[in-house]
């Protein structure tokens, strides 16, 4: 496995499990209250903070388990990137209009702040599988 | 949808037939990972024109005795 599949597989761990820790930080707040009136501000700061700091450790990791292969690119690695980023960007996409719709029907700012941030985790999540499917399968060849 | 590529290559032949040459060494010549060579041998990358030139080089062949095309459509 190359340096940088390691990288994604790291990415869509911690971006998962920063994603998870989130959710149960604000459904452990809502008991009692509205979950629309949960702060939920610096939990989706913390967990943004939470995936970064993930992935630099685990990339660190990663180049530490084979120091040889560390921050080796090559052309490979960066068309399965531009492969991963657009149909990530499309993913993203579809939430932002979906959060753009809550905007325009008046919904809680939680439910508009939670949708953005769904899309960005569904994007990082659906463009890194797409890249670890690439890596494993090969590009699409249109 | 993912379909594999069209391209195949001799580049196994061509390192058995250079010394027993290994894919980390052809990479190191190239220019990039292992995975790539290896993913390039199994037929799940096509590389790009210049990779490709590069590795005939260091067969010292023409493009073609490494690169082949299929005449007929699938």
């Amino acid at each position: 496995m190359s340096f940088e599949e390691k990288r994604n597989w790291v990415f869509l761990v911690a971006t998962a499990i920063a994603y998870v820790v989130y959710v149960a930080i604000i459904l452990g707040r809502a008991r009692g209250i509205p979950i629309t009136e949960v702060p939920y501000a610096w939990p989706l700061i913390g967990s943004i903070g939470l995936a970064i700091v993930a992935s630099i450790a685990g990339s660190i990791l990663a180049a530490m388990s084979a120091p040889t292969e560390a921050d080796k690119k090559d052309e490979r690695d960066a068309r399965i990137h531009r492969y991963g980023e657009v149909i990530g960007y499309t993913t993203s996409s579809i939430g932002i209009v979906g959060a753009l719709g809550l905007t325009m029907a008046e919904a809680a700012h939680f439910w508009i702040g939670n949708a953005i941030y769904l899309s960005f985790v569904l994007a990082a999540q659906v463009s890194t599988a797409m890249k670890l499917v690439a890596y494993r399968r090969g590009l699409p060849s249109w | 949808m993912v379909k594999p590529t069209r391209v195949t290559n001799a580049i196994r032949s061509l390192r058995f037939a250079h010394g027993e040459m290994t894919q980390a060494e052809l990479a190191d010549r190239v220019g990039v990972t292992r995975q790539t060579i290896i993913a390039i041998e199994q037929g799940k990358y096509s590389p790009s024109l210049e990779m490709a030139f590069r590795i005939a080089q260091v067969f010292g062949v023409p493009l073609d005795e490494v690169f082949q095309y299929p005449d007929t459509e699938a």
